[in-house]
């Protein structure tokens, strides 16, 4: 089983995007997807600084995913998005259907990204004709229903799941960090370079709930399933992710690259996680239960 | 100057029915068509004692086709393995009861509905989250998809853009309660309860609501979490989760949005005029009466614009209906207006 670093949902200053990059080139982790997922108006990176990013850590051996935007909309996202598929000469993860289009137009090979609504057999199979490489399975995606989805698995076509990181739940046209600072979202001020891991949204008696980054709202917990490495391998899953945050992703990346490896059990990786005493961690989707609810936490007191 | 004015297309006005007596209502006001659903998770209004058994709609198609009206069934959740064959069941039933259309988005059943039912006209559902000509071609080319209906995201410029390099019809929501949401990509209601629209056909469900009188007010709860408190003088509303009152960076507020509808009247020459074939009316879960309103103010204001787009305007008297029965008691051009965004 691989281990993936997922796109980079946050908004972060370049030179911290250049050197969080930087440092991604010594970690243990053979995946990792690059590029901007949530907004349209994120322009710290360009496509070319992408491209860059992408070749040096190609040149290090890893490889690289381009992610396309999760929700576009006009004629310049479309633009971009050709762009990427066609001329970039990586992978690119599709995280909608235009860009499934495009892809299966040029005949470019893709990674079904885990923002589209893929949950039957019938639906991978039209998307391994359509050139699909991988998919990443939904994040509502439980355990029961990944068995089912390995059994009807079109051949060639190979699994990754989401393992680690706030969830990201919606898109809406709507960016709740420009409502909460009080701007429209048009002239936003990029106010999601303020916040590196989202804007936490509590409910009224103090309990976080969600982390909004821009159009996308997260959960502010952090979905956890490194207890369920062995049972993600032996249900034939090839890939598990890791989605980066502000901090600590490469001691996140050494963990899961210890219990992969045998190295640890899970239980020993999970204690030594970074800020294991006080992290809010949730798996209910895993175990077919509301998702902020923590099953395998259970098991590690 | 008249030619200025020139209509591509003669709007459609689809309504909702969540039950035999809302699409009567439908039909008698002139609703050109009527969606609705099976009683059960295929469709995404899974609510208690609303939708359709086979009688029923067998019942329901004869009464509108009788009158002109069509009936088109929403199959629009997302089947997995375990219950796949019931979707396609579903899809089997639609075509042996003569439904118009099937609106449908699962790629895989689509697939399913093309290949075994090519006569059966196929609708892309809002819940398929297409909100680019590409993205929508993809669904015509490879599925046969007559028309698709756009997420409540798009302004009006972004709409014109789509139908341009669209190779399909267009449909838009007109009036209803907004998801704020794109539809199809919300999974907040997943994450609470642990059912939502996407795989259950419901969001922040009843069967998850708790409301407390307390100390601090009455408070609305959805599987434990607190999704609003109200004091004495504020109107309590449903704890939909989008929609409640959350606390960000120490100021508590509508943090998502509040509850509020989307009304297109004012907007319907212009939707017409950059070429859109339907307008929709959500709430499948309203009463027969909401419907038969909503129905009547669009069908007299289509009809107006059609009739002389250049003199169309806004009576009064529909907004004072529309008034009354809007969720949160507000209208909004939603999307469409940039300054919503």
């Amino acid at each position: 089983m691989r281990l993936a670093l997922g796109p980079l949902l946050y908004y972060w200053p370049r030179s911290e995007v250049l050197a969080f990059y930087r440092d991604v080139l010594t970690w243990p982790v053979e995946i990792v997807y690059l590029g901007e997922v949530v907004c349209s108006r994120r322009h710290e990176l360009r496509l070319t600084d992408w491209l860059d990013i992408a070749s040096t850590l190609a040149a290090a051996g890893k490889e690289v995913v381009l992610s396309a935007l999760a929700l576009p909309e006009s004629e310049t996202d479309l633009r971009l998005l050709r762009r990427l598929i066609v001329e970039s000469g990586h992978t690119v993860e599709a995280n909608d259907m235009s860009a499934v289009q495009i892809a299966a137009g040029a005949k470019a090979p893709f990674v079904i990204g885990p923002h589209l609504n893929v949950y039957n057999g019938a639906t991978l199979a039209a998307l391994r004709a359509c050139g699909a490489a991988r998919w990443v399975a939904p994040v509502e995606t439980s355990r029961q229903l990944l068995a089912q989805m390995q059994q009807c698995r079109p051949e060639g076509l190979a699994t990754e799941v989401f393992a680690y990181g706030r969830l990201p739940l919606a898109f809406s046209a709507r960016c709740f960090t420009a409502r909460a600072h009080e701007l429209p979202k048009d002239d936003c001020r990029f106010c999601c370079l303020e916040h590196p891991d989202g804007l936490l949204a509590e409910t009224r008696d103090g309990e976080p709930l969600f982390a909004f980054n821009g159009i996308q709202t997260q959960s502010a917990k952090t979905y956890n399933l490194l207890p369920a490495v062995a049972d993600l391998k032996s249900l034939g899953v090839d890939v598990v992710r890791v989605s980066p945050q502000s901090s600590a992703s490469g001691e996140v990346i050494a963990r899961f690259r210890e219990v992969l490896d045998g190295a640890l059990t899970w239980q020993q990786g999970y204690a030594r996680l970074p800020h294991a005493a006080e992290a809010r961690y949730c798996d209910g989707f895993w175990h077919g239960r509301p998702a902020l609810e923590q099953v395998f936490g259970v098991l590690t007191r | 100057m008249r030619a200025a004015f020139m209509l591509r297309s003669i709007m459609e006005l689809v309504s909702p029915a969540g039950s035999l007596s809302a699409l009567k209502a439908a039909v008698d006001n002139g609703a050109n068509c009527v969606y609705t659903g099976f009683r059960d998770d295929t469709n995404a209004r899974n609510f208690a004692g609303l939708n359709f058994g086979l009688d029923e709609l067998r019942s329901g198609i004869g009464y509108a086709h009788a009158r002109g009206a069509k009936v088109i069934l929403a199959i629009n959740t997302y089947p997995q393995p375990s219950s796949w064959a019931r979707w396609c069941a579903a899809i089997d039933r639609a075509a042996a009861l003569k439904a118009d259309a099937v609106i449908v988005a699962d790629l895989g059943l689509l697939e399913y509905a093309a290949r075994t039912h090519p006569e059966l006209r196929r609708h892309l559902s809002v819940q398929g989250s297409a909100t680019t000509y590409e993205a929508i071609n993809f669904y015509v080319r490879r599925f046969g998809v007559a028309r698709a209906v756009l997420p409540r995201v798009l302004t009006l410029s972004q709409v014109k853009t789509l139908i341009g390099g669209c190779e399909t019809e267009i449909e838009v929501f007109g009036f209803g309660s907004l998801c704020v949401m794109v539809e199809g990509r919300c999974s907040l209601s997943s994450y609470v309860t642990g059912q939502g629209p996407n795989l259950n056909g419901v969001c922040s469900p009843a069967s998850a609501v708790r409301w407390q009188e307390t100390a601090d007010g009455l408070e609305s709860r959805l599987n434990g979490v607190l999704i609003d408190r109200y004091g004495a003088q504020e109107k309590a509303a449903y704890p939909t989760l989008c929609k409640g009152r959350y606390r960000v960076a120490g100021e508590t507020f509508y943090a998502i949005e509040e509850p509020c509808s989307l009304n297109t009247l004012e907007l319907l020459p212009e939707l017409a005029r950059i070429g859109v074939a339907a307008i929709k009316i959500e709430g499948r879960q309203r009463s027969a009466a909401y419907v038969g309103t909503v129905t009547r103010v669009f069908r007299q204001a289509i009809d107006a614009c059609m009739d002389d787009a250049p003199r169309y305007r806004v009576a009064p008297d529909w907004s004072g209906q529309l008034d009354r029965i809007a969720e949160g008691q507000q209208v909004t051009l939603g999307a469409y207006h940039r300054p919503w965004r």
